[in-house]
């Protein structure tokens, strides 16, 4: 797309991404419920932050379980600075400037000191880490607020009450909530064409390679262990910046909301469904999985409601919204199955038969 | 002049001495055909000396520097071309892709990731000169994995010579190839030969190959290097004759 050279090359997926871009942009103005903003800043965000693990699963082929922990490491820096510093500008620069130097450190240590040798090492010392580091958000109550987490105060701008455009202008309010959105939907598209521009370097054709034949790779000359750990770094930036997105959006930071492994599995499953090695396909698992996430309940209430009416039998306990984990979960079983290759695999190759 | 060398170079795998002693040297233009039969530790020395193995002792000098301790990726940029015996490609990557990795890596281009690939149309034309010359352009946006196994074995040609490196190391580069498929990669060869600052390593079991192609044979059996001469004299000689040819009587015939 813009910047980088790759199309969606699918106009299925085209029109898609136009109609998700554009009801992601209007959001605010057409449904400005606080449910639907939280959906929609979900996505933004989510799409941003699997977009970032898309490079390192789907481009480098391989599997970090600390992903949760650079959006942990954004989100805490961002509630730790405005929580001690009060609500200011300069709290939220200090968040930003700690956050990101300490998210690339840490990636950089563990590349350079696991990324050496066999994937699963990788995959193993990841997931160690994370754990030691989501112990320590929830033990060093003092400084992270311990399993509550930080609550904190945005700054004048972005909160609610401020108004910007006062609603008799246009016909609708732009508040603090709303340029906040829009700050965090920018930021990520940027994030988002960033990482396209990315795969579709020298560089990133070099992740692919990796990903194919890393010995071959070595053999061509390319210095494997580099790549891979700036990929890392670069995946751990975008993460952060993402949690702190979040952290902003939440105006809190737990454990719950940035560090556990559950949004881990969440990240693993938006990249399966959406299609690895895409980028786009991030958008479209974010979308497909958060919207599945907030609405299935009530989709399923009403078509409930509806079966118990028609004195239809079994169904209104079978679509019950109590189950809605398990169709949920019968959806991705499906969705993985006959979209192997994710929705955009199969949008690009729509001849290619599930293996 | 030497360009390459090994001395004494050995590999052990637990009690097995894979490649024993071997010191041999290599000048610029120069095409030297390694034989001996299955086991004789060929491959293996290749893989030494392009750094896929590290040797249990003795050195490699290359270019007036020990490159013993290099890593494989830095051989390579040194100017050791490898081509590999078991096809060793990107499997889903298009031949062209392949090519241009090669290409790319060559150029020096290792970390750029603020434009896109495609505007690099110098290496894109690279690619292309090359793929023209292993006969592989129409094959171009294929996947290496749909190629024929000849296909695959030219592409494996074209990765290295896309290196653009001073040793040219082909191991075994028409095994498995049909009849009408082998003159490509020969006339390759022979090209390359042309050029009197490339030394081209050949590690091939076709004597007939080996008698048009080779300026020096060297023999290896049981991992030791027996015979080191010119191919007439070589194969003429008792201890080939009784080493390689006497124990595999159906390779000379090949």
């Amino acid at each position: 797309m813009i910047l980088s050279g790759d199309p969606p090359r699918s106009r299925v997926l085209s029109i898609l991404l136009v109609v998700i871009i554009a009801a992601l942009a209007v959001t605010p103005l057409l449904f400005p419920g606080a449910k639907a903003m939280n959906v929609a800043t979900k996505i933004c965000i989510f799409a941003a932050l699997v977009a970032s693990y898309d490079l390192l699963l789907g481009y480098t082929g391989t599997v970090s379980f600390a992903h949760t922990m650079f959006y942990g490491i954004g989100s805490y820096s961002i509630a730790i600075a405005l929580y001690s510093m009060g609500p200011n500008w300069a709290a939220v620069a200090v968040g930003v400037a700690a956050g990101l130097p300490l998210a690339m450190l840490l990636a950089l240590a563990i590349g350079l000191f696991s990324l050496r040798v066999e994937a699963i090492f990788f995959a193993m010392i990841t997931l160690a880490v994370a754990s030691a580091f989501l112990v320590l958000a929830s033990q060093l109550s003092w400084l992270t607020g311990g399993e509550d987490g930080r609550s904190f105060q945005l700054p004048e701008l972005l909160r609610p009450g401020t108004i910007l455009i006062p609603q008799d202008w246009f016909g609708f309010a732009v508040n603090g909530r709303v340029l906040t959105y829009y700050l965090i939907f920018i930021a990520c598209a940027a994030m988002i064409l960033a990482l396209l521009r990315v795969v579709n370097s020298p560089f990133g054709r070099v992740l692919q390679a990796i990903r194919e034949n890393r010995f071959r790779a070595e053999a061509l000359g390319f210095r494997t262990v580099f790549h891979l750990t700036y990929a890392n770094c670069l995946a751990a930036l975008v993460a952060a910046s993402a949690g702190m997105l979040n952290a902003l959006w939440l105006r809190y930071a737990g454990p719950d909301t940035s560090l556990s492994f559950a949004i881990m599995l969440d990240i693993l499953l938006m990249v399966v469904i959406g299609g690895m090695g895409t980028i786009y396909g991030a958008i479209v698992g974010a979308v497909i999985f958060i919207l599945a996430q907030n609405y299935l309940q009530a989709l399923m209430g009403a078509a409930s409601n509806a079966a118990a009416d028609a004195g239809l039998p079994l169904l209104p306990g079978l679509l019950h919204p109590d189950r809605w984990l398990l169709w949920l979960g019968l959806l991705f079983i499906a969705s993985v199955y006959f979209f192997p290759t994710g929705v955009v695999g199969r949008l690009r190759n729509p001849s290619r038969k599930p293996a | 002049m030497t360009l390459l060398e090994t001395r004494d170079l050995t590999i052990r795998f637990g009690g097995h001495v894979a490649v024993d002693s071997v010191s041999c040297t290599f000048r610029p233009g120069e095409l030297t055909a390694i034989v001996g039969p299955n086991g004789a530790g060929k491959t293996t020395y290749f893989n030494l000396i392009s750094g896929q193995l590290r040797p249990s002792g003795g050195s490699i000098l290359f270019d007036g520097a020990d490159i013993t301790q290099l890593s494989a990726p830095l051989r390579t940029r040194a100017g050791l071309g490898r081509a590999f015996q078991l096809t060793n490609l990107f499997p889903n990557l298009s031949v062209a892709e392949n090519v241009r990795l090669a290409v790319q890596s060559a150029s020096g281009v290792h970390y750029d990731m603020l434009r896109p690939w495609i505007t690099r149309t110098d290496l894109i034309a690279r690619t292309d000169a090359i793929l023209d010359q292993v006969a592989l352009g129409s094959r171009r946006s294929v996947a290496a994995t749909a190629l024929s196994h000849g296909d695959q074995r030219k592409l494996e040609v074209a990765l290295m010579m896309a290196l653009e490196p001073k040793v040219f190391m082909f191991d075994e580069p028409t095994a498995g190839m049909s009849i009408d498929e082998v003159p490509v990669v020969l006339n390759l060869i022979a090209q390359l030969k042309q050029d009197a600052s490339k030394i081209i390593l050949l590690v091939e079991h076709k004597m007939d190959v080996v008698r048009s192609l080779a300026d020096r044979i060297i023999v290896l059996h049981n991992g030791q290097l027996v015979a080191d001469g010119k191919p007439a004299e070589v194969i003429a000689s008792p201890i080939v004759q009784e080493a390689y040819l006497g124990i595999a009587p159906g390779k000379s015939a090949a």
